[in-house]
């Protein structure tokens, strides 16, 4: 049986990818991707926690971030849509100004 | 053992492949298939509400906006190219730098989580579970009902915001 040491390696690992993802990506939509992959790593390990600890509150908090995952996803693309409208293009190096 | 190597294994090729792909549909499909794996890890750990939800929230509700806004814009992938044959001479340090400080994370947390002794988090999980929804709900709706409200004036939030930037005279 895996332990819960063997979920919070995996969640680790995951959690570098996402950040490799933020860090290296110049594509603003693979970026808010690769949080998302941040975010479930984190869940993944509170779900492990919640099972080693035996109560719900895991469970409950993966619950919270999905939510907040939602409201990020739909504001965030909103600004993407907004920021191609504008700019023609998802490479973050060109959105420089903060007024146009 | 087998399974937990399965999911785990299919979820960090399908992140590492999302990362490393060129055109962003693939890489939305293929966070897809991770978060399939993900929901395969929750139901080992006995969470089948969040395996069920991980699906449809994440990957029928949250991946399908990504799909969509990916196919609306329709032209991210030249764009992509054209940038790194624009800034080819400076894209190799920030790119090194970033790949580098991500091993470096990646190493730490392992290498300190190995570091843990077993008979503190190694051993096995309690044999009895919290699982069955009934169990989350009352919890949620008691002890946790205030934040629950909030996350109701968070998603409207959103929804005002999301309209607000998204619209075309704003």
């Amino acid at each position: 049986m895996p332990t819960l040491n063997d979920y919070l390696i995996l969640s680790a690992i995951l959690f570098a990818i996402g950040t490799a993802g933020v860090l290296i990506r110049r594509n603003i939509i693979t970026i808010l991707l690769s949080v998302e992959i941040m975010l479930n790593a984190v869940n993944l390990s509170f779900v492990a926690f919640g099972r080693s600890f035996g109560t719900a509150d895991g469970q409950i908090i993966v619950f919270f971030v999905m939510t907040v995952a939602a409201a990020e996803a739909a504001v965030g693309l909103a600004i993407v849509i907004a920021l191609f409208r504008h700019r023609e293009s998802l490479n973050p190096a060109t959105f420089t100004s903060l007024k146009w | 053992m087998t399974l937990f190597y399965l999911f785990g294994a299919v979820a960090v090729i399908a992140s590492l492949l999302v990362i490393s792909q060129r055109n962003p549909i693939y890489s939305v499909l293929l966070l897809i298939a991770s978060f399939g794996a993900l929901s395969g890890l929750y139901v080992m750990l006995e969470a089948p509400f969040v395996a069920v939800t991980q699906i449809i929230v994440y990957a029928g509700a949250i991946m399908v906006l990504f799909l969509f806004v990916v196919m609306l814009l329709n032209a991210p992938h030249e764009e992509t190219e054209q940038d790194e044959r624009l800034h080819a001479f400076r894209r190799q340090g920030p790119f090194r730098f970033g790949a580098a400080l991500a091993i470096a994370l990646a190493v730490e947390l392992t290498w300190a989580l190995t570091r843990v002794s077993g008979s503190e988090t190694g051993g096995g999980f309690p044999a009895e579970a919290v699982s069955s929804v009934q169990a989350i709900g009352k919890v949620l709706f008691t002890d946790y009902a205030f934040p629950f409200e909030v996350t109701s004036v968070l998603i409207l939030v959103a929804m005002v915001g999301a309209v607000v930037l998204a619209k075309r005279d704003a």
